[in-house]
């Protein structure tokens, strides 16, 4: 069924494509215009594009695509649309590129690009377009969840399994209901994976849960005591807003490595997330340099749109830090009101044993046992505190670290195009100097190079300005997420409020017509 | 231009909060002298003293001297007699059963009166940093609806003000805490404690009466002064039986007192607490109407 959907509009799309092509208009504008999808997409496609040419049939000539290409590319699309593609995933997935150096297919000389994004476009767009339509007011037909947490192995490698399902009629996934055991650092592996594909092209990754090793360790010590069982709870539920926030996000659930993540029943291990591995090590000297980058870069920002925006983040990062040290403060003293609560209601229930006055003392009695269910209500509250406003607020604090993040990525791709223009001039100049000279055996050489460093120029304005664009929606995007964000979550919270008020009248209303009687 | 709105918003809410906190230590502080000088007009003997007298009548300003230093160590050194003298005379058997009832109860009561009083002291402290929590909260939630680009503003600066509001409540409802309950459970702390005092006072008595007797027997066999004996075991007896009369009458009225005060502290607890639910329910159910009517 889902191929009767698909194929009308790969026909439909593909001729129209070639039509431009021959005509030599830009591709991307009208790939957009024909295609109804957001100018994300090329880039998108890029990715893949450059993989098709590594990975099928080698090196092509640039400008044209091949009509067998172009058969296996549909050949290939139909395999996915019969949802049998264990080949389809390694052919899309930019897995061969090394894992040490980020991602960057934009590298690769524009023309041969250009012709790629032509068809690639086509089998991204289904799917998404699938994922759109079914996204009628931002509701993806996709449900994950995280649970279960259980621990596997003893002593120092022991290690907490999480059970992730998720329930979905989306037919890029193998089945409706998928359900997978993954470890902490799978989910750590993922966010790396999407952080280096897709960071650096303008989109915000949402970033996973943190480490804690104080916490792991008392796990894998074996302590069973409420701190180690609160930890993991609190795992397990960061857990879960990282993966749903991460699938909601259209272009992030398109990719190859995020649906393995959710179908696998094996997944390899990804050890290069531990902290003290080489890839972590390399990570920390890496953000390091790059502190330093961007101290040292001035960037002549022609769009007050970026300040503007980059300001309005870097107080709003300000504000909700305050914000969430309020709420922190607030979850310390309820959970501090319970115990002491508590402590009291029982010293209450001492005092009416051991006063003589029947009557008062049953009702110093009831007074102990209405205290003891106010605790009860105080300790609900401390976790409605936490789950749902604290968390929410650390959540977007960090989400805010990674929007600062792609921020800084345009920013070393402007000093990329920057840097590419001097050397340019620099070449140009060299050129001249051997015209003069009358080297004609250098010659050659350097009127390529000029070649070769003005395409570099012209990739690296196009890139800023794919990244500019890009950053343009994300932020777009992100601020509409937040405003719903935190809608929802703080309606949730009043509504817990509500209910604690509601129990309370309850215990009082119990109690009084008790205290009454006292005679 | 929003920084000052800012600082105008809560100068006065500092102010208040400052007024807050003083109205209620001095409701506090008025309502125990008020129990005070009830307790005082309601005893049979003290409210004949001259002094409650002048008090109450005398329409200027009384000189009233503290303690001097003399004064102060004296104290000192009675209270620590006392509670070693304490020691031994408790060791005493009494056999009168009444007045051995009210011991071991007194012993125990005044012992978990002290510890409900710190523990409902603590309760009623942490409902207060709760309250100064949601204060915070609501100031933040001001700045980040002053300076939000975004639809949210309007959301946050009404939560905001739903958090000022409620504060207010939780605040009152720590007060109110206070006064009704660690108040009443420090004043039968002290209460109690003056009743021990009382019982240990009759049993001073009491030894000294059955040292007196001893002492007349003694001076009978020797025959040597015994009429002063007679007369001291004679003023011994007397102090005694008058001490044991109206220490019974005292322990009676203590009880009978103790059950009206808990009585009418802890329904008054109950209704206000009551109150301030209710209170804050309609607060939060009517911000919420507003948040949702506007999503």
């Amino acid at each position: 069924m889902a191929a009767q959907r698909e194929t009308p509009l790969l026909v439909e799309v593909h001729p129209a494509d070639f039509e431009v092509l021959e005509d030599g208009k830009n591709v991307f504008a009208s790939s957009v215009s024909t295609l109804e999808s957001s100018s994300s997409s090329p880039e998108l496609a890029s990715l893949p594009a450059e993989d098709l040419s590594t990975n099928s049939n080698g090196p092509k000539p640039a400008e044209f695509m091949p009509d067998d290409d172009r058969e296996e590319l549909f050949a290939e699309a139909t395999e996915e649309v019969s949802l049998d593609s264990p080949v389809r995933d390694p052919v899309l997935s930019p897995e061969p590129i090394p894992a040490s150096t980020p991602v960057t297919p934009i590298t690769l000389g524009a023309p041969r690009m250009e012709s790629k994004t032509v068809t690639a476009p086509v089998i991204f767009d289904r799917s998404r377009e699938e994922i759109e339509e079914e996204a009628s007011g931002d509701l993806l037909d996709i449900e994950i969840n995280v649970l279960d947490p259980e621990k596997v192995g003893d002593g120092m490698n022991a290690y907490m399994a999480y059970r992730v399902t998720t329930k979905t009629s989306l037919s890029m996934f193998h089945k409706n209901e998928l359900s997978v055991k993954r470890r902490f650092s799978d989910f750590l592996g993922l966010h790396s994976k999407l952080a280096t594909k897709y960071m650096h092209i303008g989109y915000i990754v949402p970033p996973a849960p943190e480490k804690s090793i104080v916490g792991m360790t008392k796990v894998k010590v074996g302590k069973e005591d409420s701190s180690s069982a609160e930890f993991v709870e609190k795992r397990r539920a960061a857990l879960e807003r990282y993966l749903q926030r991460t699938a909601k996000h259209p272009t992030l659930l398109q990719d190859p490595d995020l649906r393995q993540f959710l179908e696998s029943s094996e997944l390899p291990r990804a050890v290069n997330t531990q902290a003290l591995s080489g890839a972590g090590i390399l990570r920390m000297v890496n953000k390091a340099a790059d502190a330093v980058n961007k101290m040292t870069i001035k960037m002549n920002e022609s769009d007050a749109w970026f300040e503007e925006k980059q300001q309005q983040f870097e107080n709003l990062d300000q504000q909700l830090r305050k914000l969430h040290a309020s709420v922190e403060a607030l979850v310390c003293h309820r959970k501090e009101l319970s115990a002491n609560t508590a402590a009291f209601a029982k010293s209450a229930a001492m005092l009416g044993n051991s006063e003589d006055h029947t009557a008062l003392s049953r009702a110093l009695s009831q007074l102990a046992e209405v205290e003891e269910k106010i605790d009860h209500l105080h300790q609900e509250q401390a976790f409605s505190d936490f789950y749902v406003f604290s968390e929410l607020l650390g959540d977007y604090i960090r989400l805010i670290a990674a929007v600062k993040g792609v921020f800084d990525h345009r920013m070393k791709c402007w000093q990329k195009w920057q840097d590419a223009q001097i050397i340019l001039q620099k070449k140009r100049e060299a050129e001249a100097k051997l015209q003069l000279a009358n080297r004609l055996d250098k010659l050659q050489q350097a009127k390529d190079d000029i070649k070769e460093w003005e395409t570099k120029v012209q990739q690296g304005e196009k890139d800023f300005e794919h990244i500019s664009k890009t950053i343009r929606e994300e932020v777009q995007r992100f601020e509409r997420e937040r405003v719903k964000d935190f809608k929802t979550v703080i309606i949730k919270y009043l509504e817990s409020l509500v209910q604690t008020q509601q129990q309370l009248i309850k215990y009082w209303e119990a109690f009084l017509p008790e205290a009454k009687s006292i005679a | 231009m929003t920084t000052t709105l800012t600082e105008i918003k809560h100068l006065p809410t500092l102010a208040l909060l400052f007024c807050c906190e003083y109205l209620a230590i001095f409701k506090k502080t008025v309502a125990m002298h008020e129990v005070f000088l009830c307790r005082v007009a309601a005893h049979p003997i003290l409210r004949k003293d001259l002094n409650f007298h002048v008090f109450l009548e005398y329409n200027q300003d009384l000189s009233v001297r503290g303690k001097n230093k003399k004064e102060k160590l004296e104290d000192f050194f009675k209270n620590m007699v006392k509670s070693a003298d304490g020691v031994i005379v408790s060791g005493v058997k009494d056999v009168d059963d009444f007045f051995e009832h009210e011991r071991t109860f007194l012993v125990e009561y005044h012992n978990r009166v002290k510890d409900a009083s710190a523990k409902s002291d603590k309760m009623t402290r942490s409902h207060k940093n709760v309250a100064d929590d949601y204060n915070r909260i609501g100031s933040s939630l001001y700045a980040l609806g002053t300076q939000d680009s975004t639809d949210i503003c309007k959301f946050f600066l009404k939560v905001s003000e739903l958090f000022d509001k409620t504060r207010k409540i939780e605040a009152r409802v720590s007060a109110d805490e206070d006064l009704k309950l660690s108040d009443l459970l420090k004043y039968y702390l002290r209460e109690s404690q003056a009743a021990k005092d009382l019982l240990y006072r009759r049993s001073r008595s009491l030894v000294d009466y059955e040292n007196a007797n001893k002492a007349l027997d003694k001076a009978r066999a020797k025959n040597k002064d015994v009429l002063q004996a007679e007369t001291t075991q004679q003023i011994c007896c007397q102090k005694f039986e008058k001490i044991s009369e109206s220490a019974k009458q005292e322990l009676i009225d203590f009880k009978t007192r103790r059950v009206a005060a808990f009585r009418k502290n802890l329904v008054e607890l109950a209704e206000l607490e009551l109150k301030h639910a209710k209170g804050n329910l309609q607060l939060l159910q009517s911000c919420l109407a507003v948040l949702n009517g506007d999503t």
